[in-house]
């Protein structure tokens, strides 16, 4: 037994080297690959930091430009709104408040709704309805916007129009609220996330000190899930502000600064819509306006994704 | 303790549990609100769309009157899209995905790519617009082409693509790379051999949903000047095109009712279109799914 073993060894030993050396040129390719493998994938990352430069230097460079043109004071404080008809005025103002009132009724709709989802779904659901209900959520997170769009034209602004008489064909209120139910399955998921992740023990806890449903919910669990709960909030926030289409079909085009959400409105993002829709030729005033609309819609959208990435890393519980 | 004090406590007690009764059931009432939205939504749009879903609007280009009017270069301006997008962000998005999960160290530049991508996800559609605008149509001097657009398109879903792999790669167990290695393979061929195959599923989900977003997505595509009108099928990379939600977007611009019965019937095909990406998305996940 013993002496047959090495023989044996010796044997796949040979055939072994004598395969290695037809393999040899296929070897060479295998660890050429496995050195220029890296390199080619550190590039396909770097496309995503190339793409942050590349929004960051086109939005600064023609900003710069405008603001030779126009300047910055007048941009931020001025409350007309007309670059494309004379005389022409370029304070964002109306367009900032625009989009203002938008996002305002869209998280007054969407927060409480989606939050309240959430926690129904975390809490009380049982598992069937929970597993009905959220694959329609998902649904409702993928249907495209301008569908969304025809949806608040067709459906809710006759809706309101039957209401509040006074309401225009376009109108912030319809928009709004279109933009709130597109953002409420983006609340709930985040929130019930966070929700899902406080341990089990900290509701048997409560429980057992006879803790309804209810107050386990409100008093242990959300308190538990705030920091995520937030960040939920603040994300579906910057989201509305940069819905584009819902507000450029339903909203009307007029930039005007007025608090009345039955009126037609403009924001910021379907202004760029507009312009990018006319002949506005490449390199004029009305042209950079795009630019100076877009950067101010980029950092304001910006500073909040950082603000809640903030929010859910610093305030998070540790279990 | 006193009966009178007892009684408090029961009385006490019935208020808490009716309480939770009650907001047990507000709680039914804002969940089901998203639910009946969406049946809004559909039954809103088959009403409006279902009599104007007829042959012609496969058939016939867009006209400027609505009886036989089309969407065939709008179906096919966004297929091609699909088509020229989907080789182009599979390789970039799952090649940083693999890089950052497989070869990145753990270091600053690292967690800037990864901060960074977080926030590109979150950068307003049109903002991505204005990019593509710049670079691709002005810079590269592509022109309002198909090109264009879909380059434009691929930056947009990349860090959908980016996000999904990653999590699709991370699920893959270290064992089944230290087999891979404990039986000679170099990383490359771990990765490429051992690591994509157990994730292929969870990537291909991730690219599915990217591209469904990509199919919905209309502001980028009317900024880099996708038009509306358009009564050709594109034959080169540098053609000029349209998509369904551009051409969508023009029939309910318009004010005649007839147009917004088109828009509705475009609708429902750009829905059924979704639809059937979605669910095979679903299929894929249930089929390959693997539980280690």
């Amino acid at each position: 037994m013993q002496s047959d073993t090495p023989q044996a060894n010796r044997k796949v030993l040979n055939t072994s080297t004598s395969i290695t050396s037809p393999n040899a040129f296929k070897n060479n390719r295998v660890s050429v690959m496995n050195k220029m493998m890296p390199i080619i994938l550190f590039l396909c990352a770097s496309v995503s930091i190339l793409t942050t430069i590349g929004i960051v230097v086109t939005l600064f460079s023609e900003t710069i430009q405008f603001f030779q043109k126009i300047p910055v004071l007048e941009f931020l404080f001025g409350t007309k709104w007309s670059p494309l008809i004379t005389p022409k005025s370029f304070g964002v103002l109306p367009l900032l408040n625009g989009t203002l009132m938008i996002t305002l009724i869209a998280c007054l709709v969407a927060i409480p709704l989606g939050l309240a989802s959430a926690i129904y779904l975390s809490e009380y659901a049982p598992k069937k309805v929970r597993s009905a209900v959220k694959p329609v959520l998902e649904v409702l997170a993928g249907v495209p916007t301008i569908v969304y769009g025809y949806f608040a034209l067709s459906f809710i602004t006759p809706l309101i129009r039957d209401i509040f008489p006074g309401a225009g064909v376009f109108n912030a209120l319809s928009a709004g609220i279109v933009v709130g139910i597109m953002i409420i399955p983006m609340v709930c998921s985040l929130s019930e996330d966070a929700m899902s992740s406080v341990p089990r023990a900290l509701r048997d806890g409560a429980y057992a000190l006879g803790a309804t449903r209810l107050e386990v919910a409100l008093k242990i669990v959300v308190p538990a899930a705030f920091s995520g709960i937030v960040a939920s909030a603040v994300l579906a926030f910057s989201r509305a502000i940069g819905e584009t289409m819902i507000v450029t079909v339903a909203a009307g085009a007029t930039p005007t600064l007025t608090g009345n959400p039955l009126d037609s409105i403009q924001t910021m993002t379907a202004y760029i819509v507009q312009v990018s829709l006319g002949d506005t030729p490449h390199g004029t005033v009305e042209y950079g306006t795009i630019f100076a609309v877009g950067m101010t819609l980029f950092v304001i959208t910006f500073l909040l994704n950082i603000l809640a990435q903030y929010v859910a890393r610093k305030f998070r519980e540790e279990y | 303790m006193s009966p009178i004090f007892q009684d408090a406590n029961r009385q006490q007690i019935a208020n808490r549990r009716r309480k939770d009764v009650i907001i047990h059931l507000l709680f039914i009432v804002a969940t089901s609100i998203g639910v009946l939205a969406l049946c809004a939504l559909i039954i809103d749009i088959l009403m409006d769309g279902l009599s104007r879903l007829q042959p012609d609007l496969f058939t016939n280009f867009p006209s400027r009157k609505a009886a036989g009017s089309g969407m065939k270069s709008a179906i096919v301006g966004s297929i091609y899209m699909l088509i020229i997008m989907l080789p182009v962000s599979f390789i970039l998005g799952v090649g940083a995905a693999i890089y950052l999960e497989e070869y990145a160290g753990k270091n600053r530049f690292t967690r800037l790519i990864q901060l960074n991508i977080s926030t590109l996800a979150g950068v307003p559609s049109i903002v991505y617009g204005i990019l593509g605008l710049t670079l691709f149509v002005r810079l590269l001097a592509l022109e309002r082409s198909l090109l264009a657009g879909a380059f434009t398109m691929t930056l947009l879903v990349l860090p959908i693509i980016i996000v999904s792999a990653q999590e699709a790669i991370r699920a893959v167990p270290k064992s089944r790379r230290d087999a891979s290695f404990a039986l000679g393979a170099t990383k490359w061929q771990t990765v490429s051999r051992s690591v994509i195959p157990s994730s292929i599923s969870g990537i291909l989900t991730g690219v599915i949903l990217a591209m469904s977003r990509a199919i919905g997505e209309t502001a980028p595509l009317v900024m880099i000047g996708a038009m509306t009108y358009i009564n050709f099928l594109p034959t080169s990379l540098k053609d000029s095109f349209t998509v369904m939600p551009i051409q969508i977007y023009n029939w309910i611009s318009k004010p005649q009712l007839e147009f917004k019965e088109l828009a509705a019937s475009g609708i429902i095909v750009l829905l059924a279109l979704l639809l059937i990406m979605n669910f095979s998305a679903i299929l894929l996940r249930n089929k390959y799914q693997k539980k280690y």
